[in-house]
């Protein structure tokens, strides 16, 4: 049990990478982290600083009240569960477990006793006398937590535990972690870049992108109000849909219409002193079938047309796609991250795609010049040279935080 | 199946270049055997088959301690010399592989010098050092030259081995609590364990067959090895050529290296990381 507080934590690698500039964050006592973000953006070197297997280069990271910069990883009370396992091949299930007990000398009947409440925990009680070598990837898997689990540390951490497995023991083991975790009530930072895991497990996330902290909070702060562009599209699946906007008159000019502006969100735009240039994001549930909005909800969108080019039945919702001229020039770095990471880079799937979540109901049909409505109250605007989500200043009243 | 079938031409072809070069490569063992049986009078016999058996030339040289104590010192000093070269070639590799410190190159770059360097330029000057230390003709007069040459090639092997284990193995030893010596002993040496029989046996060929330094730097059987030995057979009379003896000896010498081999074959299990990582 304990507390993590990592202080403007950097990492500079020998071949003069920056890795990770100025982390900082505080961990409470047995919360559930995550650190989100695209490959390469910096997690596993923070998990790593944190495990003690990386030296820090500037900053100060504290667990338990205690400096441990200099602590060796036996020194700190962690537990580590590696992406790939990294199971001893030349042990049995039982030896693996029990190995870290082993080496504190612990007593031989509490080793066992230990290693089989774990493996009771785990389901793992019949495959304790087997090798790695002889487990499915799912069992290897839960070895590799049995290992972190029988230690009982202070700290837990996770690095892509689950990215081995296929996607439907993904699900279920993502759910075992997360009752786990609230069983042992052990701290735990848990790093991926699949965003859906993170928003289903964490208690609060920390989003990355190359080597920057964007942004802290929980699941749901982070949906509703991102700090800027990238945290908006990374966060959100299908992700948030961006176009170009112009100031004009109190509305704001898109490809979709002239979308209403409330006071306040007029206020600060004008406060931001941006120009009349802005980002517009409108998240694919936002949308809806014209013909489906109350008419007393109308007021609060727009209604357009356009020509629906795929729909999508998930049973539960309908999702369309059509394109429209985004008026986005390239150039933006964050929004060309974030095509990165979604394969929208290499797939070739253009920014003017743009995805809404229909209602059931709908009758919309491919090839369809089909009448939707966007809802702006929800609606971010983001500042297109720094990113920074300039809508936010209507909620808080404050200036958004600069993302650091 | 198209691509793979053979058609009686290659079967052939490839039949008659296995023929040769395992001919070539059993000749002159089967030629050495076949002496090894023959009498002294028909040493000069051209046939392979001897027409008649002897184990005269065996008995004659197990009966004497001019071939028994050289064969005790060989396995003696090949088995230490082995050890102290696997033992230190081993960290040695572990470091190259994994770390990165000041004077990686320049170690790097001594074994390869050490293991080019002409031998014979070095044994005029080590006889008179190993005379001044008083190791000339002592066990450690020869077991320590052979570890400093048997490091090379010791290094070389293991840290190929060693690059092929899975780093994250070792950083999770140190998460669960070990020190980097604990790491290394009880997970990343278990793992190395084929390559570490696999550089033993090539130390220990090496110091067994060795002949220049052997016979320079002994000079009674106290510490001469086997092949050292049998520059000193002497025939039954000053005027006949002991080959006989020498070809039994050379029999007898070669059993040793193929046991070695192949016991410790069986232990190099293959695959033995496999299962460590995803998979
Ligand atoms: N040992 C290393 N030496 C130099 N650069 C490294 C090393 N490890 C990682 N990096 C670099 O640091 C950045 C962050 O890496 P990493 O923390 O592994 O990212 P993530 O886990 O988020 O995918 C990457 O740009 C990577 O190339
Ligand atoms: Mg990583």
């Amino acid at each position: 049990m304990a507390e993590i507080v990592l202080d403007n934590v950097t990492k500079r690698y020998p071949d003069g990478a920056l890795a990770v500039d100025k982390f900082s964050m505080d961990i409470a006592d047995g919360e559930f982290v995550i650190l989100v973000g695209p490959s390469g953006c910096g997690k596993s070197t923070t998990l790593n600083m944190i495990a003690g297997l990386e030296d820090i280069t500037e900053g100060e990271l504290r667990i338990a009240g205690r400096v441990v910069n200099n602590k060796s990883p036996k020194d700190r009370d962690i537990a580590m569960v590696f992406q790939s396992y990294a199971l001893y091949p030349h042990m049995t299930v039982r030896q693996n477990m029990g190995f870290a007990l082993k080496l504190a000398k612990t007593p031989q009947a509490t080793i066992d006793e230990k290693v089989n409440e774990a493996a009771r925990i785990l389901d793992l009680t019949q495959h304790l006398d087997r090798r790695p070598a002889n487990l499915s990837g799912g069992q290897r898997q839960r070895v590799a937590m049995g290992r972190a689990i029988v230690r009982d540390p202070a700290v837990f951490l996770m690095d892509e535990p689950l990215s081995n497995l296929d996607a439907k023991l993904r699900v279920q083991t993502r759910t075992e972690v997360s009752r786990l975790q609230r069983r042992l009530g052990t701290t735990m930072v848990y790093v991926t870049h699949d965003q859906t895991e993170a928003m289903t497990l964490g208690d609060r996330l920390a989003v990355m992108r190359t080597g920057l902290l964007q942004q802290i909070g929980s699941p749901h702060e982070l949906y509703e109000s991102p700090l800027n562009l990238f945290v908006a599209g990374f966060i959100g699946s299908p992700a948030m849909n961006f176009m170009a906007g112009t100031l004009a008159e109190g509305s704001l000019q898109t490809a979709i219409g002239n979308l209403p502006l409330t006071p306040a969100l007029r206020q600060a735009l004008e406060r931001a002193n941006v120009g009349r240039q802005v980002i517009v994001g409108i998240r694919p549930e936002n949308f809806e079938d014209a013909s489906l909005v109350k008419p007393e909800l109308r007021g609060h969108g727009v209604t357009f047309h356009a020509t629906i080019e795929v729909v999508e039945s998930m049973g539960s919702d309908v999702f369309v796609y059509f394109t429209q001229e985004s008026g986005l020039s390239a150039g933006v770095d964050q929004l060309a991250d974030l095509a990165e990471d979604s394969g929208k880079a290499d797939t070739g799937a253009s920014d003017e795609t743009v995805t809404a979540r229909l209602d059931a109901a709908t009758q919309i049909r491919e090839g369809e010049n089909a009448e939707l409505w966007a809802d702006v109250r929800t609606m971010h605007v983001f500042d297109p040279k720094s990113g920074q989500n300039l809508s936010l200043e209507t909620e808080t009243g404050t200036p958004a935080a600069a993302a650091t | 199946m198209a691509a793979v079938t053979t058609t009686p031409r290659q079967k052939a072809g490839w039949g008659t270049a296995n023929f040769v070069v395992i001919a070539l490569a059993m000749i002159p063992v089967l030629w050495l055997a076949s002496l090894s049986f023959k009498t002294p009078a028909a040493v000069l016999d051209p046939s392979l088959i001897p027409s008649q058996w002897t184990l005269g030339n065996y008995s004659q040289i197990l009966k004497t301690s001019q071939f028994i104590r050289p064969l005790i010192n060989s396995i003696g000093i090949g088995l230490i010399a082995t050890l102290i070269a696997v033992l230190f070639a081993s960290m040695a590799a572990y470091a190259v592989a994994r770390l990165r410190f000041p004077g990686k190159g320049v170690l790097i770059g001594m074994s390869l010098l050490i293991a080019m360097f002409p031998a014979i330029a070095l044994v005029t000057p080590m006889f008179n050092i190993e005379r001044s230390l008083g190791l000339f003709n002592t066990w450690p007069g020869l077991i320590i030259p052979y570890v400093a040459f048997g490091l090379p090639l010791g290094i070389y092997t293991l840290s190929a081995f060693f690059r092929e284990i899975p780093w994250e193995l070792e950083k999770a030893a140190k998460v669960d609590g070990a020190t980097p010596f604990q790491a290394f002993t009880k997970v990343i040496a278990p793992l190395a364990a084929p390559g570490m029989v696999t550089t033993a046996i090539l130390v220990f060929m090496f110091c067994w067959n060795e002949f220049l330094f052997a016979i320079s730097f002994t000079s009674t059987i106290a510490s001469r090895t086997a092949p050292a030995s049998i520059a000193y057979f002497s025939g039954s009379s000053q005027f006949t050529v002991p080959t006989g003896p020498i070809a039994a000896a050379a029999v007898v010498i070669t059993i040793p290296i193929i046991i070695f081999v192949v016991f410790f074959q069986r232990r190099i299990v293959a695959g033995l990381t496999s299962g460590a990582v995803k998979g």
